[in-house]
């Protein structure tokens, strides 16, 4: 019976990887990055070389069998900066999204399942701050908090969360209407257990979708902020400060921008292209506006 | 007891439900709820679950205002009344699973303690007629009559006196309709229930139904025992629903009746009697005058002006002696 069903699941995978290839390959780039991520220090070949050790003798060094990415002016590695540097995106997104959902989602549902004042009071809050253009906001917070990979996380998930507001108040909003919910009323379910077990769950499939799309955007905001100094700092590993570190040595050496570049396109891509397939996957009838 | 009083309900600006009262007694009692859509039916109930607010008019029970209860009195309510609506494919959720949904009301209304859930799931299922195995299945895994049944269950968890059954059958098939029809009838003897039956089926509401009011636009317009009111209907109205089903209608063939027209925009109902543009017997009064809801013969009411002329023998007989409380529990076994 267990294996019936255990074939019957791994043959809907594979069916599902050739209707949908984009989602695959996507889904399967993300799954690797997070194993590089987690293993980070038996794939590095020099894991001290993510922290501030400096090889004076090493600097600048392009790309040979000793150091496949090359070394920066300080001499460490490259490639293993760059594979630490998958745990710092990986983490800031995993943060900012887990922040903006906690707080954007629980809004958005009472929003859209209340209506009326409940509704105006939480959605003009949330339209005060999507008033702001979102990497000016995240700006100017740093500048404030001050630059570290902490007050990036803060200042990302400040201007995200109301994203998902946004789009969570649609889906309760709609879910309301549903006989279900009537019904749910008529039997006299309280409030809080027919938001947590009936108009969340109805309502997720899109929020799923959301936050696959929104792990490569908040890795490309995070490294935009590094890129601009107020996000991590020297030593730490960050796709976009080292963009921003090599970009004196552009011309002469490379290596430097291009593999921290490289890295955050194919992470950014693989979470949009999951993204995308799992909104196709999971509702080819909803089309999402963002 | 269950009383509706000069109940009025208006969405923007129609009056879906205009004055209506009804009172349904201790089961086991079922009383009928017939119309065509938009007559209101629908309306009525969702106003006794208190799902929509009243315009006018109040919902008792036991004398009690149920648009007044708060707290604990009013989860009593919900205790007391449930509902089962037409549809059951989108009455459960289509995330939850069968077990967890009756499980829901038995934890809501805290009707027995949490380690015996399962067991009384698995009783309800049966009580219902569907396996256990059932409570691990989705919505979207059950045919249409086993959906219904699972809504029939979750409903009677909380152990209620009185049910709403909204039209619980059209949307089956035939075949599978006599079966719940079927198992309605065996409930409401098991659990002493009184229900509202709101159909446009006037063959369901007689095998089902002690009494029956007709409503059109959002008004009652005969009420009576349903053994009398459709061997000897007094409203045009009521004739025309009769005729339109065969199997009432085999005795009476050639006074076949057929409504012209369709029902009018109820957000402009006809001035006087609301059915006069399609009355076969309209005159000059009926366009006029707004008939009320009188009584005929004890427990019989009409709203028409030309019931005792129209109806001659009926008045005369003052009854008739069709006694519909004796006769329609005999038939709710042979009719099956």
């Amino acid at each position: 019976m267990s294996e019936v069903a255990i074939t019957t699941r791994s043959r809907g995978v594979a069916r599902l990887a050739r209707k949908n290839p984009l989602l695959a390959w996507g889904a399967l780039v993300a799954a690797a990055l997070i194993v590089v991520a987690l293993a980070a220090p038996l794939i590095a070949p020099h894991p001290q070389d993510a922290g501030s050790t400096m090889h004076p003798a090493a600097t600048l060094q392009s790309p040979s069998r000793a150091h496949p990415f090359g070394t920066d002016m300080y001499g460490r590695d490259e490639l293993s900066r760059v594979v630490y540097g998958a745990r710092v995106s990986l983490s800031v997104a995993g943060l900012v999204l887990i922040i903006a959902v906690a707080i954007g989602v629980p809004l958005g549902i009472a929003a859209g399942y209340f209506g009326g004042v409940v509704d105006n009071i939480i959605m003009r809050v949330t339209d005060v701050f999507l008033a702001f253009p979102a990497l000016l906001l995240s700006l100017a917070l740093v500048s404030v908090l001050g630059p570290s990979v902490r007050n990036a996380v803060l200042a990302i998930s400040v201007t995200w969360w109301p994203w998902y507001t946004r789009l969570a108040r649609g889906q309760a909003a709609s879910v309301r209407g549903r006989q279900f919910i009537e019904s749910c009323r008529a039997l006299g379910v309280p409030r809080f257990r027919m938001l947590w077990r009936h108009v969340l769950p109805n309502s997720v499939t899109p929020l799923i979708v959301q936050v696959s799309l929104d792990a490569g955007g908040v890795i490309l905001t995070a490294a935009a902020l590094s890129f601009l100094g107020l996000g991590a700092q020297d030593p730490t590993p960050e796709w976009g400060l080292m963009v921003s570190q090599g970009q004196d040595f552009f011309t002469t050496q490379w290596w430097l921008v291009t593999f921290p570049g490289i890295a955050i396109l194919i992470t950014a891509m693989a979470f949009n292209l999951m993204g995308d397939g799992l909104r196709e996957v999971l509702d080819p009838k909803r089309v999402l506006t963002r | 007891m269950l009383e509706v009083r000069a109940l009025h309900v208006v969405f923007e600006s129609v009056h879906a439900v205009d004055g209506v009262s009804l009172t349904l007694p201790a089961g086991p009692f079922g009383l009928g709820i017939v119309g065509e859509s938009g007559s209101g039916k629908t309306t009525i109930a969702r106003a006794v679950m208190r799902l929509i607010p009243l315009a006018g008019g109040s919902v008792l029970l036991d004398g009690h205002d149920v648009f007044r209860l708060r707290g604990g009195a009013l989860r009593a309510y919900r205790r007391a009344v449930q509902i089962v609506f037409q549809d059951a494919d989108s009455t459960l959720d289509p995330r939850m699973r069968v077990g967890p949904a009756i499980r829901e009301a038995l934890r809501v209304h805290r009707v027995v303690s949490r380690d015996e859930f399962g067991h009384r799931v698995d009783e309800l299922l049966e009580e219902v007629g569907l396996e256990s195995a059932t409570s691990s299945r989705f919505p979207h895994e059950l045919s249409g009559g086993q959906r219904q049944r699972v809504a029939i269950a979750r409903a009677l968890a909380v152990e209620p006196r009185t049910l709403i059954l909204d039209e619980p059958t059209s949307a089956l098939d035939v075949t599978v309709q006599a079966r719940i029809l079927r198992l309605i009838a065996e409930l409401r003897e098991k659990r002493q229930l009184a229900y509202f039956l709101i159909s446009h089926n006037l063959a369901v509401v007689q095998q089902l139904c002690e009494e029956a009011a007709v409503l059109y636009l959002g008004q009652v317009i005969e009420q009576g025992p349903t053994g009398q009111l459709l061997s000897s209907p007094a409203h045009p109205y009521t004739r025309a629903l009769r005729s339109a089903v065969p199997e009432i209608d085999i005795a009476d063939r050639r006074a076949r009746v057929v409504v012209p027209g369709i029902v009018p925009d109820p957000a402009h109902p006809p001035a006087g009697c609301r059915f006069n543009p399609r009355c076969p017997f309209v005159v000059q009064r009926c366009r006029e005058e707004t008939p009320l809801l009188r009584r005929l013969w004890a427990e019989h009411s009409v709203a028409c002006h030309r019931a005792e002329e129209l109806n001659p023998v009926l008045v005369s007989h003052g009854g008739r002696g069709q006694d519909a409380l004796g006769q329609t529990p005999d038939n709710l076994g042979s009719i099956f």
